[in-house]
This record gives structure tokens, sequence and C-alpha cells, in this order.
């Protein structure tokens, strides 16, 4: 332990690499890992397995595509427009959500609640658009149940748009135990887990917006 | 091991996803991070709604472009708004995001080839198209 606090801000070398003392964490020499890296290295395990999981439907779209039974392609129903606003509102959010985390970093309650806000009501943007295309595809007569292709986009799309209703209650939930709670230690660490989850929402949808809609359209 | 040392920041030997690192840099640095992150991601989404538009690139190459731009761009959430970095403080974070991106590419890849793979050789069977609807 020793060893360990003499380096400096522990960051040049924290495994101590080539100084023949085993001070490397996960190998108990130097002690356990904090509850914050432990939860956030769990929480990050789960995101990739979501995004493993969001793969395997990746794949399903992929091979369904041109399965359309007769009925519209991408190219007929996509609008690309709509896709663009999505895209924008996820991201801005995204970004609005890493100030929120700042903003907790430094407890700062005003610029958390603000971010936050922003981050929300940007989310719900996403969903609103989201849920118009569904409904549009459903009045036309192009549901799930319309072609192989259909099941597949709407099993896609659908489940990241879950995703991010279910964000936005846990964004909700944040700003509520914030304002109950304050910043202690335990709500941090729910909130770096729900910024986490926000972000890898957004990389979810780069591949989205990349396959289904501009592949959809343009290929 | 107190609990005042593991709760130090400065004493870590690894550093959480997501996590901040406000070194007495103040926030500044970080909206300055965040912002180039921003300002990046931005540019790779607008290349990729016009790259099939402006007609600047060999049609047949679309998508592979549009791959690229994709990764890349995940690239830069995964730094800048998740800051996964390569230092010795996010070996762990690494190494499982490297583990997940190995799965992704095998259910996808795997899927795409047997699948292809199938549909070659079912081509020849006259009425196939109509029985895979």
């Amino acid at each position: 332990m020793t060893h360990v606090a003499a380096a400096p801000a522990g960051r040049r070398d924290p495994y101590a690499l080539g100084h023949g003392e085993g001070a490397a964490a996960g190998h108990g020499a130097g002690g356990p890992a904090s509850k914050r890296i432990i939860v956030g290295y769990g929480f990050w395990i789960f995101l990739l397995s979501d995004i493993v999981m969001f793969s395997a439907l990746f794949a399903t779209y992929a091979v369904l595509v041109d399965r359309t039974a007769g009925g519209p392609s991408g190219k007929d129903l996509f609008d690309l427009g709509s896709a663009a606003a999505e895209t924008g509102f996820l991201l801005a959010s995204s970004f609005i959500c890493g100030l929120a985390s700042l903003a907790a970093a430094v407890r700062s309650k005003r610029w958390f609640y603000i971010a936050m806000a922003a981050t929300c009501i940007l989310g719900l943007g996403f969903l609103a658009l989201e849920i118009d295309e569904f409904a549009k595809f459903i009045i036309e007569g192009n549901g799930p149940t319309r072609s192989a292709f259909l099941s597949a986009f709407f099993t896609l799309v659908g489940c990241h748009g879950l995703h991010v209703s279910g964000g936005i209650l846990w964004l909700l939930t944040m700003i509520a135990q914030v304002f109950a709670k304050g910043f202690r230690a335990d709500i941090m660490r729910r909130f770096l887990c729900f910024a986490l989850f926000w972000h890898a929402l957004d990389i979810i949808w780069v591949g989205l917006f990349t396959i289904v809609y501009l592949m959809g359209v343009y290929v | 091991m107190s609990d005042a040392q593991t709760h130090d920041p400065s004493l870590e030997l690894d550093t959480a996803p997501g996590d901040e690192h406000l070194d007495g840099s103040g926030v500044a640095e970080g909206v300055i991070a965040y912002l180039i992150g921003l300002g990046l991601a931005t540019l790779l989404t607008i290349a990729s709604f016009l790259l099939p538009v402006v007609n600047l690139v060999w049609p047949p190459s679309i998508p592979v472009a549009l791959t690229v731009l994709a990764i890349a761009q995940m690239g830069v959430h995964l730094v800048f708004f998740l800051h996964i970095t390569t230092g010795p403080d996010n070996t762990n974070n690494v190494m499982a995001l490297a583990f997940g991106v190995l799965i992704v590419l095998l259910v996808i890849g795997g899927s795409l080839w047997i699948m292809s793979n199938m549909n070659h050789h079912m081509a020849p069977m006259a009425g196939t198209m109509e029985m895979s609807h």
C-alpha cells in the first residue's frame, strides 16, 4: 500500500508495472477496488451484454430485410428527415446528460436539475417522433404483422425505443432521488450507471440509423 | 485497508467507465471534452446523411463508407462520452469492451455468412422464395 500511495495521483503507473511489487488491483495486493468502481464495472458488463442482445436483433433484421412479402420495403417507408431529427435529439440529449454528470461531479444541484430536465425533454422528443413513425406505419397497414421485414424492423427499433422509455423513467427517478437525498455516495453510483446507460443507447442508435434507415433507403 | 484510502480517487488503481476526472482543473475542461465529442459526432452524423446524396463516392462503396462512419462515431461516443481510454486504469473496461465487440462480430458476421450461404444453396429450387416469406 505504501508503494501505491507514493505514486503521484495513482495514474502514471497505477499497477506499478516493472517494479516487482504486486500492487495491481484484482490481485489482492492493492486491496479491493472501491464500491463505485465495482458498481460501474458491473454495469458496464451489463451494457455490453445488452449490446450483444441488440447484435442478435441486428443480425435478424439484416437477414430478413429483403423478405417484404410483396409489401413495402424500407425505401418506400422510411422518412430520413424524421430519422435525422431523432438522431439530433438523441445526440443532444446524450451530450447534455454528460453535462449533468459534470454538474453532479461538482455537486451543483441547480445545473444538475437543468441538465437532467433538458436530457428528459430531448429524450421525449425522440420518443414522440418514433411513436409517430410507428403509428403512421400501423395505420397504413404496415404493422409488424405485414411482413418478416416489418416484424424485424418493429422488434429492433421498438426494443431500442423501449430502452429509451425505461431510461426516461430512470432519469425521472434520479432527479427525484437527488432532490430527496442529495448527492449521497449511493445516489452518485446510481447516477453513474444511468449516465452510462443513456450514452450506450446513443451508441446503439448510431448503428440503427446507419443500418436500418440510411442503408434501407440508399442501398 | 481503511475507507479513507479506498475512497480517495487519487489512490484508485482503476477507473469506473463514465467516471468524471476533474483533477483540480475544474468543470471547464470536462465541458470542452464533451463539446469536442458532440462536434465530432455531429460531423460524422452529417457526413453519414449527406454521403449517399452528394454523389461524391462510387455508389457500390456507400455501404462500406456508411459502416466506417458509424464505427468512427461509436468510437467518438466511447472516448468522449463514456470516457473509455487506453490508460492502465482502464484496462478492465477495455478488455470487457473487446470481448463484447468480439461476440457482436461473431453474432452478426456469423448470421449473415450462414444465411447468405444457405440462400445461395437454396436459390435453384423453385418456390422457395414464396415459402421464405
